[in-house]
């Protein structure tokens, strides 16, 4: 009896394990492909030329800029608005009714379609603003995106310093926003660095919602001004891996591979800068 | 001058917190405001179950019944795929991992759910689809079936980090109960802690479902989109959010084509609205 469950267990856990490998291994496999099928096509040629013949030949410069300006453009709009709601929830907020609204409106953002985003943005700031499509509605569009990750990162970064530090500093007779300001974010600052990271990441991936908002076909020229449409490299993928035939296979694995790059290197530098921090912390 | 200063700044921050709600609301709004306008041409039931979505036709035909199932189908596949590989995941991070493997496994998990869903359209294109051609001898590897497979590993991620959450905030005494009472390590994690973390594994599942429901160009890129009645799970089908990304560009702003695609849009908001918050009541009757 007793050797039996033991057997059992033994069985089950071979399971359990398989189903981890059947995560782990295809997702090793896939950045292994597009390392090897894509490292060899990065030249300097690819990163700082324009796209040539009809996106078959030259590089994808303009692309790589386009989601530079969008993610900047995105998280300067998700930023303030982010840290200041996460400092409302963690600092200010009593109202348990209001608290939970704003958490359901939250968890709602994070689960809207990224294509419904896309809906959003056109409606709203390219057709009712007049934006047009714009760097400016695709960064807008993009920075409400993921204002919910860097509402939730931010405010767990606020509630994870100790209670203690504000009440020393409110009983020394320093008004509630000072503490905020001085002793509470500065605490925070490594955790509100990860939420920012890991939302430019997400926005520089994202390809929907951009794609009525601000996507340029093909575009072989840099965007100058905000009012100006773009190219952005996860668009620029869909396109020459659907949209045009005969791409060499060469230029789509280069692209996708500089994408991936991109967002995997954001991630990383924010488990980094999370794994530091909790060991540096002192309480 | 002080405190009007704080006054000031309290008010903004408060502001700022319910600025969710309102982008939330407002992004219904929006959505109502350009996609009712379908219902002046067709009625809500002809819209939902009507079979055929021609909308370029004239007159168009608009009914997203195909579009519906194709999301429908290719969502259950992706469901039946990911739900047993997700919880045996995290049932192996949890509790069965030794410490440092584990800490490298939720890494690779999250790096899973970073990679962008157009990499991983492309990578289903360039592996998969022909993969999926040359298995079932089919006419093209554009298929439903791609779609679930590749569908199931953008839900894996969410699975297994929430599901893996929930099974480490079973209280611990519980765990050490089941063992003083001669339990092996297999049977506690069965008869024990799946029990006390159903709640929080079924969100879980939930949440992954809604990552698949709405998710947009690897479905695109995989599934062959074509908006017909699906017959079986290995020919092309075309979801809900693949038609918006695929026809919005064409359609004339304010015409039938552009109000039907903000409808879809509504439908769509409403399906994720309910799975999360069903998904939040789950998460919250744990705690």
């Amino acid at each position: 009896m007793k050797k039996n469950s033991h057997r059992t267990q033994k069985i089950a856990f071979l399971f359990l394990l398989l189903a981890t490998l059947l995560i782990v291994v295809p997702v090793g496999l896939i950045v292994v492909i597009i390392i090897q099928k894509g490292l060899p096509a990065i030249n300097w040629q690819f990163i700082s030329d324009i796209p040539r013949q009809g996106m078959r030949a030259g590089g994808i410069f303009p692309a790589i800029i386009g989601t530079i300006y969008l993610v900047t453009g995105a998280i300067i709009f998700a930023l303030p608005i982010g840290l200041l709601a996460a400092i409302y929830l963690s600092e200010y907020s009593k109202d348990s009714m209001l608290n939970r609204l704003i958490r359901l409106a939250i968890i709602n953002l994070a689960g809207v379609p990224s294509v419904v985003y896309g809906l959003f943005g056109l409606a709203l700031f390219v057709i009712f603003f007049k934006f047009g499509a714009s760097i400016l509605s695709g960064s807008l569009t993009l920075g409400i995106m993921i204002l919910p990750i860097i509402i939730t990162t931010s405010r767990e970064a606020l509630e994870s310093v100790p209670q203690s530090f504000r009440e020393v500093s409110l009983s020394l007779g320093v008004s509630k926003w000072q503490t905020i300001r001085h002793i509470v974010l500065p605490n925070a600052i490594p955790g509100i660095l990860t939420g920012t990271i890991l939302g430019l990441g997400r926005a520089a991936g994202e390809t929907a919602p951009i794609l009525f908002t601000v996507a340029a076909f093909y575009l072989p020229q840099l965007p100058g001004s905000v009012f100006d449409q773009a190219m952005a490299l996860p668009y620029h993928l869909y396109v020459i891996s659907t949209q045009v035939p005969n791409v060499d296979e060469k230029i789509r694995y280069g692209t996708a591979f500089v994408l991936l790059a991109l967002v995997l290197f954001m991630n990383l530098v924010a488990i980094i800068i999370r794994y530091k921090f909790r060991k540096k912390k002192k309480w | 001058m002080r405190k009007f200063k704080e006054f000031i700044i309290e008010k903004f921050i408060l502001v700022c917190g319910i600025a969710s709600i309102f982008f939330v609301v407002l992004i219904f709004l929006f959505l109502l405001k350009e996609g009712l306008a379908v219902f002046n041409i067709v009625s809500p039931f002809q819209f939902l179950f009507g079979k055929s979505w021609y909308p370029i036709s004239e007159p168009p035909q608009l009914g997203i019944l195909p579009l519906i199932l194709g999301s429908l189908l290719v969502t259950l596949g992706a469901a039946i795929i990911s739900i047993p590989i997700g919880v045996g995941c995290a049932i192996y991070i949890a509790e069965v991992a030794p410490g440092k493997i584990k800490e490298a496994l939720k890494a690779g998990i999250e790096l899973l759910a970073a990679i962008p869903s157009v990499v991983l359209g492309f990578i289903g294109m360039v592996t998969l689809v022909p993969l999926v051609k040359n298995i079932f001898h089919l006419p093209t590897g554009l298929t439903a079936l791609s779609g679930s497979i590749m569908l199931a590993f953008m839900a894996m991620p969410t699975i297994v980090s929430i599901a893996e959450d929930a099974l480490y905030s079973v209280p611990k005494n519980y765990k050490e109960g089941a063992f003083a009472l001669g339990a092996t390590h297999w049977q506690t994690i069965y008869r024990v802690m799946l029990p006390a973390a159903s709640s929080g594994i079924l969100a879980a599942v939930m949440l992954g479902i809604g990552r698949v429901i709405g998710e947009t160009m690897a479905v695109m890129m995989i599934t062959g989109n074509a908006a017909v009645l699906p017959q079986s799970i290995l020919v092309p089908v075309r979801t809900l959010t693949a038609t918006i990304a695929a026809e919005m560009g064409e359609a004339v702003v304010g015409g039938e084509h552009y109000f039907a695609l903000f409808a879809i849009g509504i439908v769509l908001f409403i399906i994720s609205f309910v799975i999360n918050v069903t998904a939040d009541l789950f998460l919250h009757k744990r705690q």
